[in-house]
């Protein structure tokens, strides 16, 4: 369980370039939660994702990881970043070893674990991302842009972290390929009963995988709910830089004129039932039709 | 011929090992031929690895076919005298906004291209002024790049081809990396420049939101155009584009999904507002509506 209690930061403080990155954030990440966080470029989710793991210091307010406050004289920082794992935009550009088992290895071995657990780590956290052995001698570089990317994710697994952060892990993959690794991510969150934060820029992949959506707007929390409620408020997600998923726009289309349809609908199959039921309910009320 | 023109187009790479020896070659397009209009608005869908970036490469010979000849504006590709013809024709924009702005002032990035192609300084500063205003960017004209968001620096890098005075721009992702604000402008900058200016654009993106605004729609697989047609026509056929392993807009996959389930509603629905009409003419043709309508 992860706390915020009124955390600022403030890049350049003291200087005549001061901005106040997070205002106050309070906020309690349950475990096992699979939490959608959005914004606007700039609107301060990457800095709120690099205090969770201790990257970045805050310039006030404090923050509890499993109840320790992580700031507190004797923390191990250390610790921290290999129980809350990140992985970065585009972390392909981070791979570095010669082959895809020595990346896979790094983080573990890095540690300081005996050689056996780092191997077993590696092909564990590979299997969570479907590469087989196949892989293990490929250089990073021969991959495709999806299979780098789960690469660099297994890195990060291999150190067996409670909570993954994933700052926007399907940018410029294709439809397949962000489908396969959103995919490995909810199997994954399901098996290991991990903690998972995802930012994304995809307000569709929001609606499909998360149970909770946190809205960042000018360092503060704007909206934090279940999907269904946050898309609720699709005209302030606009104003805002940002939007709600297509079949959002839809359901309100439709309600406007009247059709019986509930606004929590977000994605197509949710819509589907939705509609049918509509449809059916209208055809039992007319006997003749 | 169109302005940009393919016959048998052909691309291998080539892997060679360190005595230049030929290791693997690959094939990424495989016989393309492909005519494009002059003031066309054309999506290029396909999933990472059909070719369509490659494709696009050979639009301003950043690449030469390895079989079958380009045309740019009616040039050959292969001819090294057409070479700023050609690029002067078509313009490209890539994917990554940082990779792509040089200037320490939104104004000198802009005026960059002309430039280096020896327009009189008068001139430059005309054709910027323009362009800026083109994408909507003139505000900016004394900011640094760096301030600016991807979706800003993005309509930058497009005004930065359009002082070239291409006919053509090929965008090649531009928005993968953007949030849906980004994405909104950089589409409708593209849109515009193509309706107001009659630029011919070639997108190549992922968003098929993006691809309905099109007038044509292209699907690559494996090197060859495997669908070719108007938005409607293409998506219409919602279980062939998903074998490309591809989406379609979840407003289309809604009706299609519904009509499975035997409401009766038509194919190829691309927009909300088709399918709420649709559906209501369904709904109230079932008798509940007529109450509640009175129109």
């Amino acid at each position: 369980m992860i706390e915020l209690k009124n955390v600022c930061y403030i890049y350049g403080e003291n200087t005549v370039m001061e901005v106040g990155a997070l205002k106050n954030v309070n906020l309690k990440i349950g475990d096992g939660q699979f939490i959608g966080l959005i914004g606007h470029t700039g609107s301060g989710k990457s800095t709120l994702i690099q205090h969770l793991n201790g990257l970045i210091r805050a310039t006030s307010g404090e923050i509890y990881f499993n109840g320790q406050n992580i700031y507190a004289e004797g923390y191990k920082m250390r610790d921290l970043r290999s129980k809350v794992g990140l992985v970065f935009q585009y972390p392909e550009h981070q791979l570095f070893e010669v082959d895809v088992f020595s990346d896979v290895c790094f983080g573990p071995k890095n540690q300081g674990l005996p050689e056996d657990e780092v191997k077993q780590r590696a092909r564990e956290a590979m299997e969570l991302v479907g590469l087989d052995e196949s892989y293990d001698s490929k250089s990073p570089f021969e991959l495709s842009g999806g299979q780098k990317r789960r690469v660099a994710i297994a890195g990060v697994l291999a150190m067996k972290p409670e909570v993954l952060i994933l700052d926007e892990p399907t940018a410029g993959l294709d439809p397949k390929g962000r489908d396969e690794i959103l995919d490995q991510i909810s199997k994954l969150k399901q098996e290991r009963n991990i903690t998972v934060i995802l930012v994304s820029h995809s307000m569709e992949d929001v609606a499909k995988y998360v149970d909770r959506i946190i809205v960042m707007n000018h360092g503060e929390v704007l909206f934090d709910d279940t999907p269904g409620k946050v898309f609720h408020h699709y005209r302030e997600l606009e104003k805002v830089g940002l939007a709600a998923p297509q079949v959002t726009y839809i359901t309100h289309a439709l309600m406007e004129k009247g059709f019986p349809i509930k606004a929590e609908a977000i994605t197509v199959e949710e819509a589907k039932q939705e509609i049918l039921k509509a449809l059916q309910e209208t055809n039992e009320k007319i006997p003749n039709n | 011929m169109g302005i940009i023109k393919t016959a048998k187009l052909v691309y291998d790479y080539i892997r060679r090992d360190e005595e230049n020896n030929m290791e693997e070659t690959d094939r990424a397009i495989d016989g393309v031929d492909v005519d494009i209009k002059e003031g066309d608005f054309v999506a290029v869908l396909g999933h990472n690895g059909s070719g369509k970036s490659t494709l696009a490469k050979h639009m301003n010979a950043l690449l030469m076919p390895t079989e079958g000849t380009v045309w740019i504006g009616e040039r050959d590709s292969k001819e090294e005298e057409n070479l700023w013809d050609i690029r002067q024709t078509a313009g490209m924009v890539f994917q990554n906004p940082d990779n792509q702005i040089i200037g320490s002032v939104v104004e000198e990035d802009v005026g960059f291209g002309p430039e280096n192609i020896g327009v009189p300084t008068g001139e430059i500063w005309q054709r910027v002024n323009a362009s800026l205003e083109a994408v909507g960017m003139t505000a900016y004209r004394s900011h640094s790049p760096n301030k600016l968001s991807g979706g800003q620096k993005q309509r930058v890098a497009i005004a930065g081809v359009m002082a070239m005075k291409p006919r053509c721009i090929v965008l090649d992702e531009p928005t993968a990396m953007l949030d849906p604000n980004g994405r909104h402008e950089v589409i409708r900058t593209v849109k515009e420049l193509n309706r107001q200016e009659n630029i011919t654009v070639i997108l190549i993106t992922h968003y098929m939101e993006e691809a309905i605004q099109a007038d044509r729609v292209i699907v690559m697989d494996r090197g060859k155009i495997v669908m070719d047609g108007t938005p409607k026509e293409v998506f219409s056929q919602v279980e062939t584009v998903k074998s490309y392993q591809l989406d379609v807009p979840q407003v289309t996959e809604l009706a299609y999904e519904l009509k499975k389930a035997g409401v009766k509603l038509p194919d190829g629905i691309l927009t909300i507002d088709a399918f709420v009409k649709e559906l209501m003419s369904v709904w109230k043709a079932d008798g509940s509506g007529k109450e509640a309508q009175h129109d």
